[in-house]
Order: structure tokens, then sequence, then C-alpha cells
């Protein structure tokens, strides 16, 4: 009789927690440049390479290289250095105020601000995102207004959205932003539904949906997957790795695979992988997929390669899950700070403007804020009326809501 | 007019939607070119192309995922779940996603969808072809969920779903489908084209939602039903001789309590009956309705009449089924007191 061999489980752990020090030898970085840059009509399976790679163009030294660079002029590189400065600016204004006690909860976009501002670049008027709660930087590329952000944020009198849903949950149709769920990656498939109706009404318009590294898990994700690839819809499908979902490190999710994009080559898609924490790579990749899904040759799957350099929400303490220092060594740096050398190395910008500019966005963000405040925040009684609560579960107000309004008194 | 199955009444509500208007898109599982399992999508790709009437992977999530999409898109979509038993994958898309859509945006974003599925036992489908979900929908805000028992009614409810500028859960009795069963399963069914509820304008033509319908009129006591237990409940006033009020609900949510409230005030009892389980069932908020604004005219304590609280078997489905015997032993019961 022989003898079987007894299992065990394999349950996997980040190399390193808190008081370790942090590790990134694992994750491979190739120098600048040194990806190829197909063409937009490649076929999926010559394009394998780019999932397992990582698309970057800034160097060490802050030069553009290679043929994904040149993408945007500097003017357009700095309007972009200036929209990553408001958000992050933006976010430490509304950290602070949610630590004041102004709102109940709020989400920052720490280290990922690249993904959004750059991506949004790619779109045309008329495109839809369908985000998730870490994309602010799509409205603020587009110059919404910062105020209506924040009274959005305050729930007060003057949100777009009535006080109905939690800060940062956003919704502007007008801007191209479906209004977030907060439900993981329900938005995926979503999205994909967007584009083949736009597809059906032999429209331009292409859609764009977002989802986190942890979220790739969610039955969601795949359903987008068959569905974009059986109908190439004119879709971009982004995954933005930030390494962490709330306290679980993303091997959790990633599991065997090799990467998340190399997920896209199962459904035919093909499948990028950018340093998202470079500007000028995450624009050119954004612009090779969007006119990839323009021209209807369909959708493609583009893994950013970034790091969460804050908690996950208000509501967390990395400190507790992860090394205190593991920001710092992210092998991918700063956004802001590779752009702005980036500009400096190339004489279109200073430290003596960097500086001036800062200090300028620090008023326009806080003179949004004094403006948000005058009409109110979360604690100071000026929210919109629980009578609105009753308004928009449907388009007409059906018997039983409007006794149950006036049950409640309105 | 013309003389239709219910599934015929279906397809023309799909046709006569199509043709009046272009943003109404249909699929589902095996819609496109088989016309679904069921036929109820039949002809519709010949006639409207391959991108207003296609078949979708298995994937109940990614189906109503997409269709959300695309009603936030401007298209009006009408899809298919192929049996209300499947319909859980997607039940997030639904609550979370079509139900809230419309409030969470302050009507930024809107969710004019229309999700069909059969739903019922009595063909042998076991407990995984059989179920009857509309309890699930109707907690739910946001949503609107009907469910027709003719042909007259499928197609006429069916184009003011796809009307409607909310989304509506289109609950089908597909033991209705070739005739209106009346529990009575050791006989054939009485086909449609004998029944004058199988006669149906092949025109356009909208029955509002949240009406009532009085399917047969009495005075001793009030059946609330809707679907299959129609007819079953008419079988069983018939066989008691007991004079039922029959009122045929169609409309879940919104609900016609108006209708509801003048029968039992008038009569003083009554018998609800689902072919879903009962506990946390529809009937539990009907009685607790009725009770609210009836409590003074009630003679006698309202009855549940439904499924079992088992999952719907495969050999002993008539045990499980709500026949007209158990219906007519509870009007008996509701007239001793």
């Amino acid at each position: 009789m022989s003898k079987a061999q007894r299992l065990s489980l394999h349950v996997p752990a980040p190399k390193v927690r808190p008081g370790d020090t942090p590790d990134f030898s694992g994750v491979e970085i190739p120098k600048a440049g040194e990806v190829r840059r197909p063409d937009v009509a490649a076929d999926p399976r010559d394009i394998r390479d780019l999932a397992f790679s990582v698309i970057r163009v800034l160097s060490r030294d802050g030069e553009a290289l290679g043929p994904w660079a040149g993408t945007l002029t500097h003017d357009e590189l700095i309007e972009g250095l200036k929209h990553m400065l408001t958000l992050r600016i933006f976010d430490a204004r509304m950290l602070m105020a949610q630590r004041q006690g102004k709102t109940s909860f709020f989400m920052q976009c720490l280290g990922e601000e690249a993904v959004a501002c750059a991506f949004q670049r790619a779109l045309h008027k008329g495109d839809m995102n369908f985000p998730t709660y870490r994309q602010a930087g799509l409205l603020i590329t587009q110059e919404y207004p910062l105020v209506s952000m924040m009274n959005q944020i305050y729930s007060n009198e003057a949100d777009p959205i009535r006080g109905r849903q939690l800060p940062i949950m956003y919704s502007a149709k007008d801007y191209g932003f479906f209004s977030i769920s907060g439900n993981l990656t329900t938005q995926f498939s979503q999205a994909v539904g967007w584009a083949m109706a736009s597809a059906i009404s032999r429209d331009t318009k292409i859609a764009v949906g977002w989802v986190g590294d942890g979220s790739t898990s969610e039955n969601d994700f795949h359903a987008a997957m068959v569905f974009a690839s059986t109908y190439q819809a004119p879709v971009v499908l982004n995954i933005v790795n930030n390494q962490w979902a709330i306290s679980t490190f993303q091997g959790m999710a990633k599991g065997g695979s090799a990467t998340f994009a190399a997920r896209g080559h199962g459904f035919g898609l093909p499948s990028l992988r950018v340093d998202g924490n470079d500007f000028l790579a995450v624009h050119a990749v954004a612009k090779w997929a969007a006119e990839r899904a323009r021209r209807n040759l369909g959708p493609t799957l583009i893994e950013y390669v970034t790091y969460r350099a804050g908690g996950h929400s208000t509501s967390d303490d990395p400190a507790a899950y992860r090394p205190k220092e593991e920001s710092d060594e992210w092998p991918l740096g700063d956004p802001i700070l590779r752009l702005k050398e980036h500009l400096i190395k190339e004489g279109a910008w200073s430290e003596q403007r960097h500086a001036q500019t800062e200090a300028e966005i620090e008023d326009d963000v806080m003179s949004a804020q004094k403006e948000a405040e005058a009409i109110g925040t979360l604690n100071s009684g000026n929210a919109p009326s629980p009578r609105d609560m009753f308004e928009g579960v449907y388009a007409e107000m059906p018997p039983h809501l409007i006794k149950q309004r006036q049950e409640a008194g309105y | 007019m013309a003389n239709m199955t219910m599934i015929e009444a279906i397809q023309s509500a799909h046709d006569s939607a199509m043709d009046r208007d272009e943003r109404v898109v249909v699929f589902g599982e095996d819609v496109g070119f088989f016309g679904g399992v069921f036929r109820c999508t039949a002809g519709l790709q010949e006639k409207y192309g391959s991108t207003r009437c296609f078949d979708a992977p298995i994937s109940e999530l990614g189906i109503v995922g997409a269709a959300i999409g695309m009603a936030a898109y401007g298209l009006r979509p009408c899809i298919e779940i192929q049996f209300a038993d499947y319909v859980y994958p997607a039940y997030d898309q639904i609550v979370s996603e079509a139900a809230r859509l419309r409030h969470r945006s302050a009507g930024d974003f809107t969710c004019p969808l229309v999700i069909r599925m059969p739903v019922g036992g009595g063909i042998f489908g076991g407990q995984t072809h059989s179920q009857s979900p509309e309890a699930i929908f109707t907690h739910v805000s946001g949503l609107k969920t009907v469910m027709p028992s003719s042909p007259y009614d499928a197609k006429g409810l069916l184009c003011a779903a796809i009307e409607d500028p909310d989304p509506v859960i289109f609950l089908e009795p597909k033991r209705l489908y070739n005739g209106p069963f009346d529990g009575h399963h050791e006989k054939p069914v009485v086909p449609w084209r004998n029944h004058e509820a199988g006669e149906v304008p092949t025109d356009y033509y909208v029955e509002p939602l949240g009406q009532a319908r009085v399917r047969r009129a009495g005075n001793d006591v009030t059946i609330l039903a809707y679907g299959t237990m129609v007819y079953v409940a008419q079988a069983a006033c018939d066989e008691t001789g007991i004079d039922a009020e029959v009122i045929d609900l169609r409309s879940l949510l919104p609900l016609d309590i108006d209708t509801i409230t003048e029968s039992v005030k008038k009569t003083g009892r009554c018998v609800i009956v689902h072919e879903a389980t009962l506990t946390g069932g529809y009937g539990g908020e009907l009685a607790a309705l009725v009770q609210e604004n009836c409590f003074y005219h009630l003679e006698v304590p309202i009855q549940r009449i439904t499924g079992w609280d088992t999952p719907y078997p495969h050999a002993q489905e008539w045990d499980y089924f709500p026949g007209p015997a158990r219906v007519g032993r509870a009007l008996q019961k509701a007239m001793e007191s």
C-alpha cells in the first residue's frame, strides 16, 4: 500500500510587514524607453510581451526616452503637472477637513495622481469613464469645479447629488464621469455595455472602465472581459495596481498569474503594463488604447503599476500592516516629482515656478474650501432637506413613497 | 387583434416596441438566432438585425451589467434571464446599480431597463427551474416588479415596462405560457386560443404599471393572487362554490392598494395566494397592508396559501404547488367563522 502524501494549503503573504525593511526586489523594472511601441492595429497575439514588462518613458535622470515618448508638448505637460498638484493639494485639505470633523469619510489619491490625470488627456468630450473612488484626477484634469467636489464631500445644500452618497462618490455626466457606486468592480461590465451601446448606435464615443488590483478578483471583472472580448467593444479597461487592497497585498488577487495585465491574454485582448507614476508613459499608452477603440479595433487592457502612498481611506491605518518606509522605497518614485524633474531638465520649468505654482494652487483650493464651507459642512446643518431623500428613487414618486414621506413629516 | 399564446404576446411586445423605438435592444442567452429557449424573441434578430437582438455569453451579471451601461448611454435594453433561478449572480448589479443609479446620481444617470425572466414551477423543473423570487425584488427600493397572467396583459405590461424610465423586473409565469393553467395537472391545459385573454392587439399598446385587475367579481372573500395563482384561485372558487373576488395584482410594486382595500372592505375576508415560499414572501407584505388598511372590516384572520418553505422539489412537485384543493380549503375555512 502506497503512502499518500498529506496536502498543505498555500496562503500567500507579503514579504515584509511592519518593522521589516521594505523589499521591492521582486518588482522588475526595465529601463525607460526599452519597451517597444507596436502599431495601434497590432494583432494582440503579436504583442503578448507587453503584458510582462513595464512601459516607461521617464528615466531616473528625468529624460524622456524611447518610442512611447513625445505624445505631449511642454505646455501640456505643465498643465498636467498643475492638475496633479491640484489633486494632491485638494486631497490634503479634504483629508484635514475630515480629521476636523467636517465630513464623515475621505479617500485620497496620493502617489497615484498620474494615472487618472494623464489618462483623461487621451479622451474626447462625450467619452465616458466608469471610475472607482480613486480617479478624482479625471475630474480635476477637466477643471470640474473644486467647489462642487467639496460640496459633495460635505454633503451640503449645494451637493450635486443631494447628500445621497458617501464623500468622493461623485457623478458628473457632462464630464464623462459615471456615478461612482462604492461597490467594487460593478462598473467594469457597465463600461463595456456603454461602449457596446455606442457601437450599436454607430456613435464615435468610447468608454473606459476602471478597477483596482484587488477587485480584479470579482466576478464582474471576468464578465466584463468576456463581453469586451466577445463584442470587441470600444472600451479601454484599466487596472490600477497600487499594490494594496486595504490591508491585502496584491499577491492575494494575482494568485498564480504573472501580472494583472496577463489576465487579458485568455480573452485575446491586447494587454499592456505601464509605469503608473510616469505621466508621459501613462498618456502614451492611454492614447494608443483610445485610438484602438476609436478605430473600432476593439478593447485594450492596461495595468498601471503604482503605489498607494496613503491609507485606503480615512478609516484605514496602513502602519498596521506594512512598513512605514515602504512608500519612500517604492522604486517608481513619485509622479509629481518625476514630471517636475523632467520639465526642469527640459528647461521648461524651474524650482521657483514650481513653488510659485504650488502657492497659487494652495490659494485656489483654500478659497474653494471657504466657498464650500460657507454653504455648509456635514455637521453644520446645511444638508439637503430630508424630504429630498424620497425624491428620485423613481422618476415619478409612487403612492407608497408619498405616504412614507408624509409619515416622516415632509 | 390576433389569437396569441403568452409567448407570442411577449414576442409581439418586443416586436412592437423595437419597431417604434430604435433604442430598444434585446439580448440574453440563446435569444438571438434561436429566439430564446421559450421562443419569446423568435424572429427579432432576422427582422431587426444582430446588433439589436443578439446572443449573450452565459453570464447573468455580465448581461445585466452591460445592459445597465447601455441604459445609461441612452438605449432601452430589454434583456432575458433564461430562468429566474439563474438571476442570482446578477443580483448585485440589479440591487446596487440598476435600482440605485437615478437616486445616487440625483438623476444625472438613469437606468431604463427591463429584465425579463420566467418564474414558477409546474413543469418538472426541480429547484433550479421553478422558483418565484419576486420578494427579493419587491424588497429593493428603486425597482418595479411586474407579473402578468395572460397574453393580453403580458404584451401591454411589457410595452409599458420598456417605456418606463426606471428598471422593471418582468416575471413571466412559465406555466401560463401556453394556457391558463389552473393547477389541475392531471388534465390538459386549455389553450389560450380558447380564452378571451388570448385575444391580443397586434399593434402597440400599454397596460399601465401599478393597476390590479379584478379577474372574478365576488362578495364572500377576497383572494389576492398573481401569475399562475390567478387561475388556481378561480378554479378553487368554482370547485367550492364560494363567491370570492379574485384580484390579479399584475404589478407588485407599485401596488394597487386601492383596489385591494376596496375589495377587502366589501368582503371582510382575505386569502393571499402565491407560489413562492411563505416566510419573508410577498404575501407577508400584502397581509400587513390589508390589516393596516382594513383591520376593522376583517371578520376572520388573513390566510396565506403559498409554496412550502422548502426548495422546489422535483418528484414531489404537486405536493409543493399550492393547488386548487389547498386554496379551496382556505376559502372554506375563511367562510366557517
